[in-house]
């Protein structure tokens, strides 16, 4: 079935997005990059360590089988988040940005107003904008108008595979968008993520779900298959939901 | 004389230039981007900026791409 995620005009197969951090090895990072299929995996910007330089990760994420999708993370305000993304865009690999503009130590909720105001600027320098935002569609919306290429909601708070908190603002975003929505932070199984597809996001981004599960490979290939059957039952149009019940069997004929 | 990378003090001799400094950290400037006084000098662009020489205090920023969601 020809079914393309397209992001400002490029065409992906997999709506899995995949982050590499905090996995405990790079090869662990790796072999889940490959059962998840990624296409796309983020990575942030960071100072290099000048006394222990250590690996680079780039050495272990083939340039030609993955879209680098460098984000802003460590960014508090939008000043910082574009000062990031430049920093991101000139290390030549991709002039897509995941935007995220963090104030909050605590709950890691992004500051709209703040990324609104990033994504107007980075748009204008001609970045590919996808921000991480809330799951309010009245922002998604300004981001769209501001030029996004994807909105980003969160399921929940980043890393804490919680899951949905409210479905129903998702959805709402997804009704309205005419941009991709991935579903981004706070996803934690396999049926979360065939959840977010299944009330039709374009893609889902997933980092430490897999990367702190016990057997990360594993739950890469778990969470791709997770995606794909919601993707599926969202195409195939699920029934609506009864109030009682229907019997599968024909009312006819029955033996008495 | 003094400067500043990545948010560290450093002393390196007067007239380091910007080449001079990548071999001094031993640094291969194709694998960081390189933020000098928070102008980014392109990777396409490099060979231009190797001979500029540093003054005391300039901020220098070496950064790659890491892990992350």
């Amino acid at each position: 079935m020809d079914d393309k995620l397209i992001i400002a005009g490029r065409e992906f197969s997999n709506r899995l997005m995949v982050g590499t951090g905090k996995y405990a090895t790079m090869d662990l990072m790796s072999r889940s990059l490959e059962a998840a299929e990624a296409e796309i995996v983020t990575m942030a910007v960071r100072r290099m360590n000048l006394d222990e330089p250590g690996e680079s990760l780039l050495e272990h994420i083939d340039l030609n089988r993955y879209t680098i999708l460098p984000n802003t993370a460590g960014a508090t305000t939008a000043e910082e988040a574009v000062r990031l993304a430049r920093l991101a865009r000139a290390a030549g690999l991709s002039d897509m940005i995941k935007l995220e503009v963090i104030p909050d130590p605590a709950t890691l909720l992004p500051d709209v107003i703040g990324t609104l105001e990033a994504t107007r600027i980075l748009v204008r320098e001609g970045f590919v904008v996808l921000p991480y935002t809330t799951d309010d569609p009245i922002i998604a919306a300004k981001l769209e108008d501001a030029g996004a290429a994807t909105v980003m909601p969160l399921a929940s708070y980043i890393g804490s595979g919680r899951g949905f908190g409210d479905p129903a603002r998702i959805s709402l975003i997804i009704e309205r968008a005419g941009v991709p929505v991935v579903v981004d932070a706070g996803l934690g199984v396999p049926s979360d993520a065939s959840m977010a597809m299944e009330l039709g996001a374009s893609a889902v981004l997933i980092n430490t779900a897999i990367a702190r599960a016990e057997n990360p490979p594993l739950m890469a290939e778990a969470m791709k298959l997770g995606v794909r059957a919601g993707r599926l039952a969202f195409s195939a149009g699920r029934i609506p939901k009864l109030e009682r019940a229907s019997a599968s069997s024909p009312k006819e004929g029955v033996v008495k | 004389m003094r400067i500043v990378v990545n948010g560290q003090d450093r002393e390196v001799p007067s007239g380091t230039t910007l080449g001079g400094l990548m071999e001094l950290l031993k640094v291969d400037p194709r694998r960081v981007v390189v933020e000098f006084n928070r102008e980014i000098i392109n990777r396409s662009s490099w060979e231009e900026h190797v001979s500029r020489e540093l003054k005391e205090g300039d901020a220098l920023e070496l950064v790659q791409l890491v892990g992350g969601g």
